[in-house]
């Protein structure tokens, strides 16, 4: 209380023509894991706090603004090691923030939705990108701003078809989300006019991602693997468990690009990302964080400033009434993509521009032009209205 | 006129029988760091001055000596000597400069930090730096009122107009607008503010006595989709009746009844239109189109495009001679 009064008043003392008298607070609840995933480039590894320092950054963001409007925005972080109730850490959070940004992965987060069903906190998704919480498995009470595999996916098939490069060579690893992200591209091919000429597994025998003389290993390896393949214009390749992708190029037998998981990647945001103002950004982060800004990053900055959007557009602090904003007609969010950001009302789905980065720069961004929809051409990213399994009530 | 007839060091001048109402035009290319110098009696480009990194907010001071450009990679404004075309000075503006407007004397400059939320405020005379103010998240947006008492200033992803008193240098009021806010213009007479929302897609009409958002203007092109109409620069004639608006990757300008704040016409100029300038005649409009890397001509009274120059890589801003 005492806090929270000293705080109004330094808020009073900054704007004292604030459009809003009452002092609003927001508070945001942060979930996630410990531990950090293992990739096979070193500099792809990502931080320790890959995710939360975007979600810190838009807290600032938003508390700039909020000074004007005599707003404040709090983030609660909670971050699980393996052996914690991700649930009861969610109703922790819960007890006191009407947000909470998940970082989780599917099951989790259907868990943790299910549970605060009836309690009025707003999830935000910002790390999960299955398609199945969006269709079979969407819930009133998750947003989704993560994109997810099948928008990935049609966003680089649009490139590639744009490109003239139809044929190609799929690999999969063995991993469920291999065969996932393996099914999105098989959809893409068959929407945008591409053929997938051959497929083949990559299976993880397990094996150390770091080694001494590992490069001698895999440049005898990875040609074999991809030798006597029809004749093909790009190898896409399916791993998202970091197995194979990223030996692939300058490695097949014919040479050829590689996209999907490793060359041409399609991502949310990207650290080489600078049109539409994004420099901006981008300088803000690194300012704040000392290292430079990733996808999942982007998704939690993305996630807490439509929060704090909300709030702005409301002038309210009201979980409930923030939620209804969010979700309903009026909603949109700019997020340096070039276009507003908006909510796909039947399934809660953030439409978004997709980036084409090759780990140096931007190569493009999807939709490509000629790829056309009647209502937007961010739809033409992902499941459409007329193809979704979803039943949001 | 008289000023230029008489500045000897003037090639253009050499070179040409000076017809009247010739003007000069500066346009700043953002990607070519440089700047292409425009003669608006012949329509050509009668130089290229190379400056520092990523041009973008130009104008020229109100004597007409100097044009400033802010070059927001090199984190400063520098100034053009409009007699040599060299680079005379620097101004000591923050970090990452981009738009800046300054008052009716010509003393104060007051410039739009993009990277620190600050407005800073500089003496142009004594190329000082006399302070800062706190603004919202990327200022960009920046014009003063005709009787120099309110600066304002926008920022992009507070999606704010602020009101700051120039005198006691501090916020006094502010009004939330559409999503990215670009570029803020007050009628000649101050009854209104305009100011532009790239991504919301819409110029908010603003009172400024009222503080508050009394119209909107929305734009709607058969054919395009309504993400890619983007609203950025403004022009609006000295007697109030017109207005010009950029519309960015639409590649057109809407020409706006100032009174009704209906669109009357759209003008197909190039790609990314983004900013613009009245000859001081009126006669014509000048805007920068980015992606084309030209400048369109229009002529006002007929309200129609008639010409094309080639410029700089990614035109950005422009500014023509004052008298």
């Amino acid at each position: 209380m005492f806090r929270w009064l000293a705080a109004a008043i330094g808020l009073a003392l900054i704007s004292p023509f604030a459009l809003a008298a009452e002092p609003v607070e927001v508070n945001i609840g942060y979930l996630h894991h410990a531990g950090i995933k293992e990739t096979l480039s070193l500099i792809a590894q990502p931080a320790d706090n890959d995710g939360i320092a975007g979600a810190r950054l838009a807290i600032e963001d938003n508390n700039t603004t909020g000074k004007f409007l005599n707003q404040h925005f709090n983030l609660d972080e909670v971050r699980l090691k393996s052996s914690d109730d991700v649930v009861k850490a969610a109703q922790t959070l819960a007890g006191h923030d009407g947000f909470i940004i998940a970082d989780l992965p599917a099951d989790e987060l259907l868990k943790v939705s299910d549970a605060l069903r009836d309690n009025g906190t707003l999830l935000l998704n910002a790390g999960a990108i299955d398609d199945r919480l969006r269709e079979e498995d969407c819930r009133a009470n998750v947003i989704h701003v993560a994109p997810t595999r099948s928008m990935l996916a049609d966003a680089l098939a649009q490139y590639l078809v744009w490109k003239q490069w139809k044929r190609w060579l799929l690999v999969a690893g063995s991993h469920d989300n291999d065969k996932l992200y393996a099914d999105a591209l098989r959809r893409a091919a068959t929407r945008f006019g591409a053929k997938i000429v051959q497929e083949r597994t990559f299976e993880d025998k397990g094996g150390a991602r770091r080694t001494d003389s590992g490069v001698t290993l895999i440049q005898r390896q990875m040609p074999v693997f991809t030798q006597q393949a029809p004749a093909y214009d790009v190898l896409v390749a399916a791993d998202e468990s970091e197995v194979f992708a990223s030996y692939l190029p300058y490695r097949t037998w014919d040479p050829r690009p590689v996209a999907g998981s490793a060359g041409l990647m399609p991502t949310s945001w990207d650290a080489a990302h600078d049109q539409w103002g994004a420099i901006q950004l981008q300088n803000r982060f690194v300012k704040l964080n000392s290292r430079r800004m990733t996808a999942l990053d982007m998704q939690a900055w993305t996630a807490a400033r439509m929060i704090g959007e909300a709030a702005s557009r409301t002038n309210s602090g009201d979980p409930k009434r923030l939620a209804d904003f969010i979700k309903g007609p009026d909603f949109s969010v700019a997020a340096f993509k070039g276009q507003p950001l908006t909510l796909r009302d039947w399934n809660l789905q953030l439409r978004q521009p997709i980036l084409l980065a090759d780990g140096r720069m931007v190569v493009s961004v999807s939709p490509q032009e000629g790829f056309l929809h009647q209502v937007s051409e961010l739809d033409t990213l992902g499941v459409d209205r007329p193809e979704t399994k979803c039943k949001l009530h | 006129m008289w000023r230029h007839c008489l500045l000897p060091g003037l090639a253009v001048w050499l070179a040409a029988a000076a017809p009247a109402h010739a003007y000069i035009a500066y346009v700043s290319n953002e990607k070519g760091n440089t700047v292409s110098v425009i003669d608006t009696d012949s329509w050509t480009v009668t130089n290229t001055i190379k400056v520092g990194q990523r041009p973008r907010g130009i104008e020229f001071t109100r004597d007409g000596k100097f044009v400033m450009v802010a070059v927001g990679d090199d984190d400063t404004i520098q100034m053009i000597d409009t007699k040599t075309h060299e680079i005379a000075d620097t101004l000591p503006s923050g970090p990452d400069p981009e738009l800046f407007t300054q008052d009716t004397t010509g003393k104060i400059l007051y410039v739009a930090n993009e990277n620190d939320n600050t407005v800073t405020i500089i003496d142009i005379a004594k190329r000082a730096r006399l302070g800062d103010i706190q603004v919202g998240v990327e200022p960009e947006g920046m014009t003063m009122s005709p009787d120099d008492k309110i600066l304002i200033n926008t920022s992009e992803t507070t999606n704010m107009a602020h009101f700051i008193d120039t005198t006691k240098r501090e916020i006094v009021a502010n009004v939330l607008v559409d999503s990215r806010p670009r570029f803020a213009q007050f009628k000649p007479d101050g009854s209104e503010l305009w100011v532009s929302s790239e991504i919301g897609g819409t110029v908010s009409i603003i009172d400024p006595v009222k503080h508050a958002v009394t119209g909107k203007i929305e734009f709607s092109i058969p054919g395009l989709r309504r993400e890619a109409i983007q609203p950025v620069g403004i022009g609006i004639t000295k007697d109030g009746k017109t207005a010009f608006i950029a519309l960015g990757p639409a590649n057109r300008i809407a020409v706006v009844d100032a009174a009704t704040h209906t669109v009357t016409k759209y003008l197909l100029v190039g790609q990314r239109v983004w900013h613009m300038a009245f000859t001081p005649d009126e006669k014509y409009l000048l805007t920068t189109n980015g992606v084309s890397n030209d400048v369109s001509v229009i002529d006002v009274a007929s309200q129609k495009v008639i010409k094309t120059i080639q410029v700089g890589e990614l035109p950005w801003g422009i500014t023509i001679t004052p008298q």
